[in-house]
């Protein structure tokens, strides 16, 4: 469970049914035990007008557990890039009355809500939960590049090179927390890299 | 006293009947200056100097906020009231000097939308006139469902056709013409935000179909017209300033603390902006609460009141004023 620390770092809650006409489930990985929670708590009949896509990650696991929910529409892929084009198409179709449910590690559910909020939901609308990894997708402040499923603090820019501070500054429009230069002063100095965002 | 809200002095330039029913108000500043900026839905509270008594009553601006020249208010004759609309309708004349408050938005437009949705009911038309204009002044995309009893009662139905065509949709109720509100709000695409302004049974369904229909609850934004209702009248002691006062039947608690020279801050004089929350000190007898403001719990802790829209009924009353 992710503290709350500054105003920017989002905090996640636990997925539950809510009114509406369509629902709309984004997860990886461990996500899904998110939505199979929910399902014991939601009305019957619940996942007849939903659509989940599921990214299911190294392990492989959980598709079966979802499928059996039966879904109206089900879909899988190998990552959330492969996801992003469907996704677009699903908000860019719907009407209001979908309410959208994003589980699993926090790029998932930041890159999803950035796809939401480009379709015009409020974030305050936006059901999310996180499961699993704490791994965080992180922008370099200096030459902007984005790395993915950072672990350890400091963190080595994948564009630049330059070792990064990871803050707690999170911004939900590039659904990436800032990275920013730990030895600008001497960068010969280098802190030891702890791994904490596991 | 009222919270943000200064004094503009002002002076009828123009009264415009409008139909058997409304009438419109235009004001201009009496030094010749432009009025404050307004927002689409807000309300100014007009001072009613009539004889002894002085009534506040908000009205919607109507006039478009990009014209600051004069405000426009139109006003609904109640017979049933509390005498504010008639005193408007039979003494107010061009050249009356008045008094109003600076304007303040309670429903105001959410422009992070990708459309609005406006439903209109009656009279609950006018803060949509200025909102329209506003949107269309921009190239806003919206579109106002309008409910009215007759043709002849639906107050500016004709200007907003003519001004916005197809984006106006009416529906009199002589004619048995209801809006399908369910499809309605199940077509609309996402990103839209709705309001809504009308009678309080047309918002309660409003409100209750688009929660169902799931309608996230900050994208349903809605005023109530609820002007304060007269009542038999009652004593109250004012604990803070040791007064003890009457409240006369055609009166608002809130009125009469103000004619005992106790200012307590106001916005919205209808129950919904919260201002005026007024802590009891002690009570014997029932309160009368009309206001949306309070929840339930609240209202039947008897620990709290409204004084804009809410009376009581018993042997004494006590609140901390």
């Amino acid at each position: 469970m992710a503290a709350k620390s500054i105003i920017s770092r989002p905090v996640y809650g636990t997925l539950s049914p809510q009114p509406g006409k369509h629902h709309l489930f984004v997860a990886d990985a461990d996500g899904a035990l998110a939505i199979t929670d929910l399902a014991a708590k939601a009305p019957d009949g619940f996942f007849a007008d939903a659509h989940i896509i599921f990214i299911p990650g190294n392990e492989g696991q959980h598709v079966a557990a979802l499928e059996a929910l039966k879904p109206a529409q089900f879909y899988q892929g190998p990552s959330f890039a492969s996801a992003l084009p469907r996704l677009k198409q699903t908000l860019a179709n719907a009407h209001m009355g979908l309410r959208p449910y994003l589980a699993g590690t926090e790029g998932l559910i930041g890159q999803a809500m950035q796809a939401a909020l480009e379709a015009g939901i409020d974030h305050t609308s936006i059901q999310t939960e996180h499961r699993g990894s704490l791994a965080r997708r992180v922008q370099c402040v200096h030459c902007k590049g984005i790395t993915e499923s950072v672990t350890t603090q400091p963190a080595t820019c994948s564009h630049c090179g330059l070792l990064l501070l990871v803050r707690d500054h999170y911004s939900r429009r590039l659904a990436a927390f800032q990275g920013v230069c730990i030895n600008a002063e001497d960068r010969s100095e280098i802190p030891p890299a702890e791994e904490i965002f596991r | 006293m009222s919270t943000g809200t200064t004094k503009l002095d002002v002076v009828v330039s123009d009264v415009v009947p409008v139909n058997e029913l409304v009438t419109r108000f235009h004001f201009r500043r009496r030094d010749g200056q432009l009025l404050p900026t307004f927002s689409g839905g807000a309300h100014v509270v007009v001072e009613m100097r009539d004889g002894e008594r002085t009534r506040l009553n908000p009205y919607s601006l109507m006039g478009s906020p990009l014209d600051t020249r004069e405000y426009t208010i139109s006003v609904r004759r109640d017979d049933a009231g509390r005498g504010g609309s008639l005193f408007m309708h039979s003494t107010v004349r061009p050249g009356h000097e008045m008094v109003i408050s600076y304007p303040v938005n309670l429903f105001s437009l959410d422009l992070r939308a990708r459309k609005h949705l406006m439903l209109a009911g009656g009279i609950g038309i006018t803060p949509f006139m200025a909102q329209t204009a506003q949107l269309a002044a921009d190239g806003g995309n919206f579109e106002l469902h309008y409910t009215c009893r007759t043709a002849s009662l639906g107050t500016y139905a004709d200007v907003l056709k003519e001004r916005y065509d197809r984006r106006v949709r009416l529906y009199h109720d002589d004619r048995d013409e209801r809006i399908e509100l369910d499809r309605l709000l199940s077509s609309q695409p996402l990103g839209t935000h709705l309001y809504v302004c009308g009678p309080s049974g047309m918002i309660g369904w409003v409100r209750d179909r688009a929660a169902a229909l799931g309608w996230p609850a900050e994208t349903v934004h809605f005023e109530h017209f609820a002007a304060p209702q007269p009542g038999a009248p009652f004593e109250v002691t004012l604990a803070v300033s040791g007064k003890a006062i009457r409240v006369g039947e055609q009166q608002s608690l809130l009125e009469a603390i103000e004619a005992a020279g106790v200012d307590p801050p106001y916005l919205c004089r209808g129950g919904v902006c919260g201002q005026c929350e007024t802590n009891v000190i002690a009570h014997d007898g029932n309160f009368i609460h009309n206001d949306h403001w309070l929840s339930e719990e609240e209202h039947r802790s008897c620990k709290k009141i409204m004084p804009c829209v809410s009376r009581f009924e018993g042997r004494s009353l006590v609140l901390e004023r």
